[in-house]
């Protein structure tokens, strides 16, 4: 029973932190392409921007938090996250539109987005410096360890608070997103721009505030991930750097312009890069007498080591381009 | 039809001098000669390799965006390809992993992946056994897992045994240029793969395929200690032409810019053939319409795959010329902004499509590269200088390694600065017109 506890903790807990972050920042990537038909490979470094938010205004205000008993880091959250929406719509205003307005292929966008990506990691390392920072400024993290009711178990399912703060609030915001889609006439307004946009702009709606409305959305949730990502572990300026690929991974595997799709790809992203890492010999070990004598396992048996975690994303992206490119739910753009 | 006006852009322009070109390349001997004067000769000839090497790596991708419009961003991951190959063929044999019985221990391993990769295949085809292929799949699936472990098992076992007793499995001990000619075709190789699955698709697939493999592959170059020593380094990498310890260190540099400077004419006319040829014609015709050119009955994925790959090609060349120069492989210094974007800031302010205005694009944007960390670093002491004297302000001690950021910062403003308002280039491809 401890080796399957062992297997919760690394794999199922690990899995799912991972997974509600790829997903989040993977709805943003998705409903960007979807929107405005180009990869935004800035995204990542605008979940870190989001993160440096909180981080500075936590620092300014280090004591907001423990008069309510949340860490300080959760309440800035939101003036962060109207910082970061505020940043994208700007983003785009100075350096996206002049390019639509042009009328250059997507790929030229891809190539803008870059520029951007850079001119943001230079502006988040200018001001963070290359260090990394704790998100907990001036809180504790707490730790919760449950131990399991059975005789046997000696260790404990461990989850930390960050943890539980982030699979509730990935929960809000997947459900606030999708009764925005289908509730709201600006979600149905954006679906319908995603499905034609010609057709939309001839039915009377107004592709610049759906535009905006994206870029709200997605810096939003950008926020909310780098943010929730840098309270687990910490605040470091190439937090990005590690979050493309798999996002993107997600995006794709979920079906591009399917949000839904994206947040299901970013759990099995998640999902498959913590059973990559895990050590199967652990789960293997109480039936090793029954294994016959000649096979000796040896002691590490993961499929691919931490450091090459990264190829996990890119297999799962180059299986899905090959076998089925329109992504596990179909998305519409190829 | 004669009596027609003739439309005046589809008469053939008339030559005429080249005065952009002139002033140009005017103003680059000035800078070039301006940091000799400043720098010193031994100084100036090192980075006019570099820029040499980089305009190698800018006409790869120049094939690539420019001819073909297909975005790489990954040139890093050639680049290092290229710089391992050049690492591995040119550094001494180590006696001390050939002598022993591990060289056969790894080829035993290799074999195993061999016939497991035969296993697998043939799983795949069991369906022709009259196996349904649902059942098949998850056969195949089960067998390659197992097989996999069982290999990476074997693998990490002879990989552990090596790093103890040799260190690393060393080099083949021969010349330079054969390494260089083996990462070219390496890197041809991984980019036939990316390209073969992603040529296919929407433009934006094969941004972030390339993005992720050169990730992977700087990955694989500094966790295989084994085979690179990962990151311990190695260096020094011999050169092909006299060392700075034969004939010292202006002369031996510029014996290796002369190398290099033949390596890029030798492309160069090769690459004016192929933009002028038949073939040349045919990838614009796909860049610029790919509908009309299907239609025209033109292969477009395979001419894709063609230019792709060529492109990786010179891009592990280069790599590997770099790497060679540099004496030195470490993994770790393979960087997305040196080896990739400043390499996208080269192609897309010279002239994606224009050879002459790639090679200036490269030399330019290096040396402003190589002089900028200097000038960062002078600019910030003012600032500092000035803020305390001024305000008594406080300054950061970390302020070197910052200001070293603010190039990050400069190379994304580049990149969008020229997209909006520059987006052919300093000198634009020129494209002919006929009657």
């Amino acid at each position: 029973m401890n080796e399957l506890v062992f297997f919760i903790n690394n794999v199922v807990v690990a899995g799912s932190v991972s997974g509600s972050i790829y997903a989040i920042g993977a709805v943003g990537v998705t409903l960007i392409f979807s929107i405005m038909r180009f990869a935004h490979f800035a995204h990542a470094d605008v979940m870190t921007f989001g993160a440096l938010m909180v981080l500075l205004l936590s620092t300014a205000f280090p004591a907001a938090g423990a008069s309510i008993g949340i860490p300080t880091a959760l309440i800035m959250l939101p003036l962060a996250m109207v910082l970061t929406a505020a940043l994208a719509v700007g983003i785009d205003k100075v350096f996206y539109k002049p390019l639509r307005a042009h009328g250059v292929k997507p790929i030229v966008m891809v190539i803008g987005s870059l520029g951007v990506t850079l001119i943001l990691q230079g502006l988040i390392r200018l001001f963070a410096g290359t260090g990394g920072q704790s998100l907990y400024v001036d809180d504790r993290k707490e730790i919760f360890r449950l131990a399991l009711p059975f005789e046997d178990v000696r260790v404990p399912v461990v989850i930390t608070e960050p943890q539980l703060y982030l699979f509730v609030i990935t929960l809000v915001a997947v459900i606030a997103l999708h009764l925005f889609l289908n509730r709201s006439r600006l979600g149905k307004a954006m679906r319908a721009m995603s499905d034609n946009p010609e057709l939309a702009q001839a039915s009377g709606i107004n592709t610049n505030l759906i535009v905006a409305v994206t870029w709200v959305i997605a810096g939003g949730l950008a926020a909310i991930a780098g943010t929730l990502l840098s309270l687990d572990v910490t605040f470091k300026p190439d937090l990005s750097f590690f979050l493309l690929l798999p996002i993107f991974a997600a995006a794709i595997v979920g079906g591009v312009g399917h949000p839904y799709g994206a947040i299901a790809g970013g759990f099995v992203v998640g999902f498959a890069e913590s059973l990559a890492v895990f050590n199967w010999n652990i789960l293997l070990r109480p039936f090793r007498d029954s294994f016959p004598a000649w096979l000796e396992l040896p002691t590490d048996l993961a499929f691919v080591s931490t450091e090459y975690k990264i190829v996990v994303p890119f297999f799962i992206l180059v299986a899905i381009l090959i076998w089925r490119p329109t992504g596990l739910f179909k998305g519409k753009v190829i | 039809m004669s009596t027609q006006p003739k439309r005046e852009d589809l008469v053939a322009a008339p030559s005429r001098f080249p005065l952009r070109e002139v002033l140009l390349f005017a103003a680059l001997m000035l800078a070039v000669l301006g940091v000799y004067a400043a720098m010193g000769a031994a100084y100036s000839t090192r980075m006019l390799v570099e820029a040499a090497c980089y305009a190698i790596l800018a006409l790869g991708l120049t094939i690539q965006w420019g001819y073909g419009g297909q975005f790489n961003a990954g040139v890093m991951g050639f680049v290092a390809l290229g710089g391992f190959c050049a690492m591995l063929f040119s550094v001494p044999i180590n006696d001390a992993f050939w002598g022993t019985e591990l060289p056969g221990e790894l080829g035993r391993v290799l074999l195993y992946a061999i016939a497991a990769t035969l296993v697998v295949i043939g799983v795949t085809r069991l369906d022709r056994l009259g196996v349904p292929k649902t059942l098949r799949t998850v056969i195949a699936v089960v067998v390659g897992l197992i097989l996999y472990l069982v290999v990476i098992s074997l693998l990490r076992e002879v990989t552990g045994e090596i790093e103890s007793r040799a260190g690393f499995i060393g080099g083949f001990g021969l010349p330079a240029w054969v390494g260089w000619i083996v990462g070219g075709a390496l890197a041809g190789g991984v980019g036939y793969f990316i390209g073969h699955i992603c040529l296919g698709l929407r433009s934006d697939y094969l941004a972030i395929a390339t993005l992720g493999i050169a990730e992977i592959i700087k990955a694989f170059l500094k966790n295989s200690d084994w085979l690179t020593r990962g990151t311990a380094t190695v260096s020094p990498l011999p050169w092909p032409t006299p060392g700075p310890s034969e004939v010292g260190f202006t002369l031996a540099r510029a014996l290796y810019l002369s190398m290099t400077a033949v390596v890029i004419a030798v492309l160069f006319f090769l690459l004016h053939r192929a933009y002028h040829a038949p073939w040349g014609r045919m990838i614009r015709a796909i860049r610029d319409n790919e509908v009309a050119a299907a239609a025209m009955g033109k292969d477009i994925n395979r001419r894709r795959l063609e230019i792709f790959v060529l492109g990786c090609i010179l891009m592990g060349l280069g790599g590997g010329m770099l790497t060679s120069f540099n004496s030195l492989f470490d993994p770790n210094g393979y960087l997305p902004l040196n080896h990739t974007f400043l390499v996208l800031v080269m192609v897309i302010l010279g002239g994606p499509g224009n050879n002459l205005g790639t090679i200036f694009g490269a030399v330019a944007v290096y040396i402003i590269w190589i002089m900028s960390g200097p000038m960062a670093l002078w600019l910030m002491q003012l600032i500092v200088t000035f803020g305390e004297g001024a305000f008594g302000w406080d300054a950061p001690s970390n302020m070197d390694s910052r200001a070293l950021q603010a190039r990050v910062l400069v190379i994304g403003v580049l990149i969008t600065a020229v997209l909006r308002f520059a987006p052919k280039g300093l000198l634009p491809e020129k494209i002919r017109h006929h009657d």
